[in-house]
Order: C-alpha cells, then sequence, then structure tokens
C-alpha cells in the first residue's frame, strides 16, 4: 500500500507539471502581460513606460516559456513559467498582482468555504442516499415514479434559480435569514443556514437519481435475494447489505471531492457574499490576476489528485477483493 | 394520523408564536450593533490599493478619501464645484517665473512661464490617526522599527502591537508623498504624468530605479529603498508647515490635483514600519492598512467580506458647511450648518457583488443608501408623462428619498480617425459621420436601455462644467435644430442626403456601387450588450449602411484601440476634475491612443483645434475662455470624431433616516458630512421584517401528507414480508 501511495504520488508531479503547462497556455493565450498591467494600473492615464515597471516588478517581463537570448539552463529558467510554476511545488504561492500575499489569503478564506461546502456535501450526501434507497424499496410504485420525476424536475432547475428563489421566499418574504453576508464563529450559523440548503436541495436531483440506479442495479442481486430468504427485515437488507456493496460506485464520486471542498463554491460564495476561495478565484479571473489563478488552479489540481488517491484507498476498506500494489 | 396533524398545529401554533417577537431574524448584522451610530453601505469590487500613491479607482478612494487628508478639498454643497482649503491654511499661493528665476506677473503668458511655484501652508496642530510606527523610547529611538519576524508572525494586525503613539503632521509628510509618486515599487498611475509637470520627477524616478536595484542587489528584494535619503528639486519642504511645489511651465489644473488622495501626506516613519522583513508576507503593508489625519481611519481591513471605518480620535476637527447651492436651505441640507463633523461613529462597508442581495438588503433597512439597476428601477422609479422621475408609491410609502444628478462623465461612440473609410477630415468622410451621428438616436437609447437616465449629448463637456452652455447657443446644429424652445434631431432625410454627398447614396458607393459596410468593434457580451448592439445596427440601416458587430474578448479590443484597428467602438470618460482642459484634451492631438497610448481613444488630430486647446488649457474660467471654448465646440461638431452619445444620469435612494446626502462627483471625502437617526432605523428595521413563520407551518404539514401514506406503505410492506429467521 505504502509503495503504491508513493508511486501515485511521484506520478503527480508530471500531472502537476501539465496542468501548470496548460494553466499557462490557456491563460496567456487570451491575456498578455501588457494587459494585465493595464488592468492592474487602473486603465486611465497609463504610459508604456509604468506598463513596463510593472511587468519588471511583478516578473513579467521575461518570455513565457523560453529565453533565446539565455545561455545554458537560463533559457528554461529565465522565463515567467519557471518563475512562477517552480515555487509552487513548495507551495509558495507569491503575491498576487495587488500585492497581496497569497497563502495568507488561501488560509483566511479557506474556513468560510469549508463551512458551506462540508454540511453541504454530508447532508447532501446523507439525504440522497435516504431518498434513493426510499425510491429503489418502493421501485415501480407511485412513490418511485413521483420521485422520480420530482429529481428530473429539479435536475432541470438551473442552479442560480435555486438560489435567487431560496433568498426571495425565505429571506425577503419571510425574512427567516439574512439575505446574503457572513460572521465568523458560531455567528456563522444563521449565514450559512439557507445556502447550506439551497446547496442541497439543488444537488438532489441528479444525485438521488444516480444513487437510485445503483441501489436498483443491487438489489437485483442474488444476495439480496438471499437476504430476503433469509428473513431479514427489509431496512436490514437496505441498509446493512445493499448500502454497503453500492458503495463503490458511490465512493468513487464522493471521496474524491472531499479535499476539494476546501476549494469552495464559486457561484454560491458570490451570491451569498461568503468570503471563501470560490468568490477569491472568481474575482481574480475577472481581474486577471494570474498569479491567484496559476495558485488555485494548482490547489485545485493538488487536492483532485489527493482525491484521487483517497478514493483509491476507500476502496480497499469497502471492498476486501481490492488490494493495491 | 392524529399524531402528524397534532405536530403540524403545534409547529403552526409555535411559529405564530414565534412571529411576535420584536427583533428580526434576517438582521445580518451582530447583536451587539443594533441602535448604533452606525452608517451601512456596501463595495462591490475588492479594493486593490489604498496606498494614497496609487489608488485610482473609485471603489479605493470610497476609503482612503476618509483617511487621508490632501492640502485642499471640494465644498459640499456648492455648486460649480469649488476648491478650498482643508489641511491648508489658505489656498496655495501660485507663483511664475522666468527661465532666469525672475517673479512674472500672475497675468503673464503661459509661453513665458519657465515654471510655477505652489507655496502651500499646513495648518499646525493637525495629527495622524494613532499608530505603533511613531511609538518613541526615553531616547527617542522608534520601539517598533525593527521587530522580530516572530513578533510580526504573532500579530492578527499591525494595531495589536501594545502601543500606539500620535505625530504631527508636517509639511515634509506632503513632499514624502510627492516622492512616493516616483518610487520604482510602487507605480503610481500618475508618475507619467506628474513626471511632466513637477519639476525634476522624471530623473527623481529614474536615479530611484538605479539606488533600488543596487539595493536589491545588495540587501535583497524587501530591502527598505529610505526616500529621505534623496531629495526632489521639484518638491521641498520649506518649514515644518510650509512646502512648496515646482511645476514646469504654468499648468493651471495643478491645483485640482492637490485634492486628490495622490497629494496626501505619508509619515515615513509608517513606510519605513512596513518595510519591516516579515510584514508583507502577513499583508501588513501601507497599501492596506492606511494611516492618516482625516475623520476616519481603518479599523477593519478584510476586502474578502468587510471594511470597517471609524471615529478617528485625533481628527483636527471640521464644521459642517454653512454654505451652500441655492434651494439647499430648503431641502434642509442646511439643518446643521455650523455643528461639529464627522456625525457618524463607524462605517460599515460590505462587499455586495450581486445587485439583487444589495436592493434587497436595502429595502428590508440593512443598508441605508442604494443605486438603481436596470433589474430594479421599474421597483423603484416611475417616469410621469412629463418625463420626470418619481418614486414608486412602495418606496414613498417606506419614506425613501430619491436624488438625481447629471455625472461628469460622457458616453460615446468614436470614429477612428485614421480608418480609411470612416477617418480622417476631408469634407466627404466628415459628411459620413455626421449623417451617422444624425442616424444614432440617442434619446432612443437612453429610453430604451437606461430607462430614461441620461442625457443626450450636445458635445464632449457634461453640465456642471464650464464651458458647457444650456439652450440653442448649447446645442450641436450638425445633428439638431432647435425647435419649440428644446433641440430636435434632424430627419433621417437630412442624413441620407449627406450620406449621399459623402458618395454613398442609398448606403452604396458612388463609384463602385457596393454597399457601404462599417464595423463597429466591441468587447460587450451578455443579453442586454446583444440587445444594444442590435439596436444599433437598426438605427444605421435607416439609412442603407451596414454594421458589422466585430464582437472581441476585453483584452484584444484594447490591443485593437492601441492599434488603431478598431473603425467604431464605444468609449467614456470620467471627469478627474472639474475643468473643460479634461474632457477638450480626450480630442487633443498629441494625446492620440495609437503611438503615444493617450486618451484621445479616436486619435483625432485637427491642428486648429489643438492650437486652440493649448491657448484654452491654462486660461482662468472667464468669457475669453468661453469664446475659445466655443470655437473648440464648433469644430469637433462639424468633424464629428464622436457620435456624442450622453451624459450619465445618476439616481440614488435614500432612507428617511439618512440626511446630508447631496451627490458630490468630484469629492471623495463626502462621509464626514452625513448624519443617520439610528433609532428610527432600528425601529423601521423590526417594522418591516418581522419574520414570517406559517407558510413554514403549512410547508411542513403538506410534507407531512406527503410522507403518511408512504410511511403506510412501508408498514403494509414490512409486516407483509415472510418471516422465516432473524439475522444474527
Amino acid at each position: 500500500m505504502i509503495g503504491y501511495v508513493l508511486r501515485r504520488l511521484l506520478y503527480a508531479i508530471p500531472i502537476l507539471i501539465g496542468v501548470n503547462i496548460l494553466i499557462f497556455t490557456l491563460f496567456f493565450a487570451v491575456n498578455t502581460p501588457d494587459n494585465m498591467a493595464r488592468i492592474h494600473l487602473g486603465l486611465k492615464r497609463v504610459t508604456p513606460d509604468a506598463i513596463a515597471k510593472w511587468k519588471h516588478e511583478h516578473g513579467y517581463d521575461k518570455p513565457l516559456l523560453f529565453n533565446a537570448q539565455a545561455k545554458g539552463a537560463g533559457k528554461i529558467t529565465e522565463t515567467i513559467f519557471f518563475g512562477k510554476s517552480v515555487p509552487m511545488f513548495a507551495f509558495q504561492f507569491g503575491a498576487a498582482d495587488d500585492g497581496r500575499d497569497i497563502g495568507h489569503d488561501i488560509k483566511t478564506r479557506m474556513m468560510p468555504s469549508l463551512a458551506l461546502a462540508a454540511p453541504v456535501f454530508l447532508v447532501g450526501l446523507l439525504l440522497y442516499i435516504t431518498f434513493a434507497l426510499t425510491l429503489a424499496f418502493f421501485r415501480a410504485t407511485y412513490v418511485d415514479y413521483a420521485g422520480v420525476v420530482l429529481c428530473v424536475a429539479m435536475m432541470s432547475i438551473s442552479g442560480l434559480f435555486y438560489i435567487i428563489g431560496g433568498q426571495f421566499l425565505i429571506s425577503k418574504l419571510l425574512h427567516l435569514v439574512p439575505i446574503s453576508g457572513y460572521q465568523y464563529g458560531t455567528d456563522a450559523f444563521k449565514f450559512l443556514v439557507l445556502p447550506v440548503a439551497i446547496g442541497v436541495i439543488g444537488g438532489m436531483g441528479g444525485s438521488s437519481r444516480w444513487y437510485r440506479t445503483i441501489f436498483l442495479e443491487e438489489m437485483n442481486r442474488d444476495y439480496v435475494r438471499t437476504a430476503r430468504a433469509k428473513g431479514l427485515p427489509e431496512r436490514i437488507v437496505l441498509f446493512r447489505h445493499v448500502l454497503k456493496n453500492a458503495m463503490i460506485p458511490i465512493l468513487t464520486g464522493v471521496v474524491v471531492v472531499i479535499p476539494t471542498l476546501f476549494m469552495g463554491s464559486l457561484v454560491s460564495e458570490s451570491f451569498f457574499g461568503i468570503p471563501g476561495l470560490g468568490s477569491y478565484t472568481i474575482d481574480a479571473i475577472r481581474s486577471q490576476d494570474f498569479a491567484i489563478v496559476h495558485a488555485m488552479v494548482f490547489l485545485g489540481s493538488v487536492l483532485y489528485i489527493l482525491g484521487l488517491l483517497l478514493t483509491d484507498i476507500s476502496y480497499t476498506w469497502v471492498d476486501p477483493r481490492v488490494r493495491l500494489s | 394520523m392524529f399524531s402528524y396533524l397534532r405536530v403540524s398545529v403545534c409547529v403552526l401554533l409555535l411559529s405564530l408564536v414565534a412571529a411576535c417577537g420584536k427583533a428580526p431574524w434576517n438582521d445580518p448584522y451582530p447583536v451587539s450593533e443594533r441602535g448604533k451610530n452606525t452608517l451601512y453601505s456596501v463595495f462591490n469590487e475588492r479594493p486593490k490599493h489604498l496606498d494614497p500613491a496609487r489608488s485610482y479607482s473609485s471603489n479605493e478612494i470610497v476609503f482612503i478619501g476618509q483617511i487621508y487628508e490632501p492640502p485642499l478639498q471640494y465644498q459640499y454643497l456648492t455648486r460649480p464645484y469649488t476648491l478650498e482649503p482643508l489641511t491648508a491654511q489658505a489656498m496655495p499661493e501660485v507663483q511664475y517665473f522666468n527661465a532666469q528665476g525672475q517673479a512674472l506677473a500672475t497675468d503673464t503668458a503661459p509661453e513665458h512661464i519657465a515654471y510655477s511655484d505652489y507655496l502651500i501652508h499646513i495648518r499646525p496642530g493637525i495629527y495622524y490617526q494613532p499608530h505603533p510606527a511613531f511609538v518613541q523610547d526615553a531616547q527617542g529611538q522608534y520601539v517598533y522599527h525593527a521587530l522580530r519576524p516572530e513578533q510580526i508572525a504573532s500579530l492578527q494586525a499591525p494595531t495589536d502591537l501594545p502601543q500606539q503613539a500620535k505625530r504631527e503632521l508636517t509639511a515634509e509628510d506632503y513632499v514624502f508623498e510627492i516622492k512616493r509618486l516616483a518610487h520604482p515599487r510602487l507605480n503610481s498611475p500618475i508618475f507619467g504624468l506628474m513626471s511632466d509637470y513637477i519639476m525634476g520627477l522624471k530623473e527623481y524616478g529614474e536615479q530611484l530605479s538605479r539606488e533600488d536595484k543596487k539595493l536589491k542587489a545588495q540587501s535583497g528584494v524587501e530591502a527598505y529603498l529610505d526616500l529621505n535619503r534623496y531629495p526632489l528639486s521639484g518638491a521641498q519642504a520649506l518649514d515644518r508647515y510650509t512646502y512648496r511645489i515646482r511645476v514646469k511651465g504654468k499648468y493651471a489644473q495643478f491645483k485640482y490635483w492637490l485634492a486628490m488622495p495622490f497629494f496626501s501626506p505619508v509619515p515615513w516613519e509608517v513606510e519605513r514600519f512596513y518595510a519591516q522583513p516579515g510584514m508583507k508576507a502577513k499583508n501588513f503593508v501601507l497599501d492596506w492598512f492606511p494611516v492618516g489625519s482625516g475623520p476616519y481611519l481603518l479599523a477593519e481591513n478584510n476586502p474578502n467580506k468587510q471594511m470597517v471605518l471609524l471615529k478617528n480620535p485625533n481628527f483636527h476637527g471640521e464644521r459642517y458647511p454653512s454654505e451652500g447651492a441655492p434651494g439647499d436651505r430648503e431641502s434642509g441640507l442646511l439643518a446643521d450648518a455650523g455643528k461639529p463633523i464627522p456625525f457618524i461613529d463607524r462605517a460599515v462597508y460590505t462587499l455586495e457583488k450581486e445587485d439583487i442581495p444589495y436592493w434587497n438588503k436595502f429595502q428590508q433597512g440593512y443598508y441605508d443608501a442604494s443605486g438603481i439597476s436596470s433589474d430594479t428601477f421599474d421597483q423603484a422609479v416611475k417616469i410621469g408623462g412629463t418625463g420626470d422621475a418619481a418614486l414608486t408609491p412602495d418606496m414613498e410609502e417606506k419614506g425613501i428619498q430619491l436624488k438625481t444628478t447629471v455625472a461628469t462623465s460622457i458616453s460615446y461612440i468614436g470614429f477612428n480617425m485614421q480608418d480609411t473609410v470612416v477617418g480622417g477630415l476631408s469634407d466627404r468622410t466628415r459628411k459620413l459621420r455626421q449623417a451617422i451621428s444624425i442616424a444614432i438616436d440617442s434619446e432612443e437609447m437612453i429610453s430604451i436601455f437606461r430607462n430614461g437616465r441620461g442625457i443626450a449629448a450636445q458635445g464632449p463637456i457634461p453640465p456642471g462644467i464650464f464651458g458647457y452652455e444650456e439652450g440653442e447657443v448649447g446645442i450641436n446644429h450638425y445633428v439638431y435644430d432647435w425647435s419649440k424652445g428644446k433641440p430636435a434631431r434632424k430627419a433621417i432625410a437630412e442624413a441620407k442626403r449627406l450620406l449621399a454627398e459623402a458618395g454613398y447614396p442609398g448606403g452604396r458607393d458612388a463609384n463602385s456601387g457596393k454597399p457601404l459596410l462599417l464595423n463597429f468593434d466591441t468587447s460587450a457580451v451578455g443579453p442586454d450588450a446583444k440587445a444594444h448592439l442590435e439596436w444599433l445596427v437598426k438605427q444605421l440601416k435607416k439609412i442603407d449602411v451596414q454594421l458589422v458587430i466585430r464582437s472581441t474578448d476585453y483584452n484584444r479590443f484594447q490591443d485593437k484601440m492601441l492599434k488603431g484597428d478598431a473603425q467604431i467602438f464605444e468609449w467614456g470618460w470620467n471627469a478627474d476634475y472639474p475643468d473643460p482642459e479634461n474632457f477638450l484634451f480626450l480630442l487633443y492631438g498629441p494625446n492620440k491612443k495609437v503611438g503615444s497610448g493617450g486618451e484621445n481613444a479616436s486619435n483625432y488630430e485637427n491642428p486648429e483645434f489643438d492650437r486652440l486647446f493649448e491657448q484654452m488649457k491654462n486660461m482662468e474660467n472667464n468669457p475669453a475662455r468661453q469664446q475659445i471654448i466655443t470655437q473648440m465646440l464648433e469644430i469637433v461638431r462639424r468633424d464629428s470624431p464622436w457620435v456624442w452619445g450622453f451624459y450619465p444620469k445618476n439616481y440614488a435612494l435614500y432612507h428617511a433616516w439618512y440626511f446630508n446626502a447631496k451627490p458630490n462627483l468630484m469629492a471623495n471625502n463626502g462621509l464626514k458630512y452625513l448624519r443617520i437617526d439610528a433609532q428610527a432605523r432600528e425601529r423601521k428595521r423590526s417594522q418591516w421584517n418581522q419574520p414570517l413563520l406559517w407558510p413554514i407551518g403549512i410547508l411542513v404539514m403538506l410534507i407531512a401528507m406527503v410522507l403518511l401514506p408512504a410511511a403506510l406503505a412501508y408498514r403494509r410492506k414490512v409486516h407483509a414480508a415472510p418471516r422465516v429467521r432473524k439475522d444474527k
């Protein structure tokens, strides 16, 4: 197992280099350092001299990937790509284009993101599984049909509609919770109730339907028939046998997202005014702050790779037949 | 069944009981803040810079304008916009000199003036806000200028250090800030402009760059570049309270810059304090923790969530103005005349990126003021038969006030004057542009896309700026006729006639017979932009001209503009200061965007206009200046390098508990004049936000009614299952 984990971690290095090259290519295909300088210098009365100074100060006055003017290893090392990428591997994110330390910002913004994403994940998982098992239990009855119709309807509605509709109904008409905003500590509760509820409801259609399919597939297996033949109560059959055996496909989709919960939600955080990493990324994209976009994509990639690794490890936990070697 | 009903009824009753409580549940602010003298406002974009040498955006100046104090400020109530001393004892004394250093009379022609001296006397007894950077020990050594990294690492904010002290503001602090404009690590946006005017600033910037390079090579990238070691000839402190700025030639608009944060004082101790190793890694920089002498200090800097301004305990004191514009007394704006300001103890600015939450929270009383977006316009404002804007009954019932003002801005459609089809000063292309100017109906555009919030422009100078003329004399006779006491757009037939004279009868090239095809370059996206662009295409179709929309991303659009590859485009300008020079320079030849990167986006160049501009720019506002401006306007109206577009009209809403609001588009420090009635606000918030729980009770009952048959079905199914043996 340890050997497998180490090998997977080593595989991550070329993947992360590839991600870096990709983000560089994509970002600089539509932005030039001059464009970035103009935006950060305020668009008004920006002189070529000021642009040159800004690029120099922020390390954007070098070639992108290959420096033909440099000698030896400098052809690679004296480039924007090298200068901006190598410190990333030591998790040194450097400064944003407005001068703020990105590492510090990530640390402070991680918890609000997690405070929103973790309850959505946990409550959602519990609710979706329960709902899906209920539908599976009542398969081919009016409960099942109505549930599937509901799921399809919920899947068809845009996530933005849930947000705006939820804010309108719960906050504007009923005055139950604040429309947006955030306070740290336990005061965060009243600000999180609505976005968490909307996050859970928004994901319910797709996830419940997917889990229902998995459960139905499992319920037709021989071991389920055997369990029933033994006279086990249906809840034991469902929660002890079917659920456990359905965990492998569920884990595939679930464990991988656990590390990325820190990355936050791009839309919800903006609408609910939650100062997390999702809104941080969106702001950076809007203001063409390459340093932040780069750091967030890199961090997202690392966490995703970690999630995949955790998924593999979790297989061995739910299925003794799986061995990692 | 009965138990479900009982639960539902209990929920319903509990809901009703809870709804009788007083405190709103949806209050986004902590309970401890209720009833306090706090103003609640918003910012929709994270400020990038709070350093006065760097900050140039309105969303940044809204904060630092309350913290830093330049020597001058704009009078809050009087119009036209007038400068007055802030920290200065009086308006600057301006002296002119020739190349030999001899003083010249004030009416000397600008071409004979080699340089001008601005002598500014600062009032004694003004102190900075408390800050650890000022703390000295008994020997006069600064206590916190050599902190250990672990000390810095343990801080949550620079003000966590146990001691804080104050220091008197001196003339040296103003000089220090002017030097900072040339600091190679700060990239001040006005360095380029100011180095053309302030004597020696350009060379000073070059000197600092050299020294900085040496310093970094010797001591690392974070080494402190001490500006006190390098004097600047163009800015010098003559004594503790007097400093002099030396400006090349005559630059009449320089006084306006002295009312901007760029010329605020910065104490060197603070810059030294923040330059300590380890500060930057904690984001403890002057760019984020400003230190000023103004009425407020930045108590909380969390651009991800909220910014909080607190009354500065060391503020030198000021009084609410006793003079205003006509009508101000009647509207209650002089009720607080002579009272000490600031009135508000604390101002909380919350990051609110989306319009919908902002608007709803304003309606709930959680924000004290609001703008009006297009989406919410109909909820707030109704336009009467005469075109007057008034509040809707809902807004009136809440006691909300509406204030409108024409912005000192212009939004226009520009022609690239270097383009072979639409550009140039030939009679043919001039007539083509005039025809297009008539065809694009700005009044219709304002009505459809801006809910009437704007005034069709007659030239580059908006109302409220010297040079703008009302009535028949002020209209653009190439596009409008004066009819029934107001401007009336010329008929499309006139546009078609001009088009034919331009060589395009019926929209076709008279020589080749090919249809005239023009290109509109834009980076606008989204459904609103699409509708607007389609409308533009239809406008040109009225004169049988085809308009092709060339959409591109923002960066490529900017590149096109810089290279002169765009043909027709949309652009705008927001005034830096209330002087016609700040608008007419947008058409001054040497300011062309192509080649020089200036603000003349249409690359217009007319020698006669340029000559008159040079004559006009340094004149005082008098009839002679007006005469020259009228001539300049006639030239550009005839040449039509822009379809003049519109001057935006700003609409703002204020709650009944919000006093002394008067939109001032030049002043950055308006917070100190505002007053609120916090108790009235609290009462209204409670009244408007009582929680409504009975719909939740009904929802619970509905869910129960849906679940009940399912639960019964489950029981039936479980009991019907054969039971042979139990699981072990």
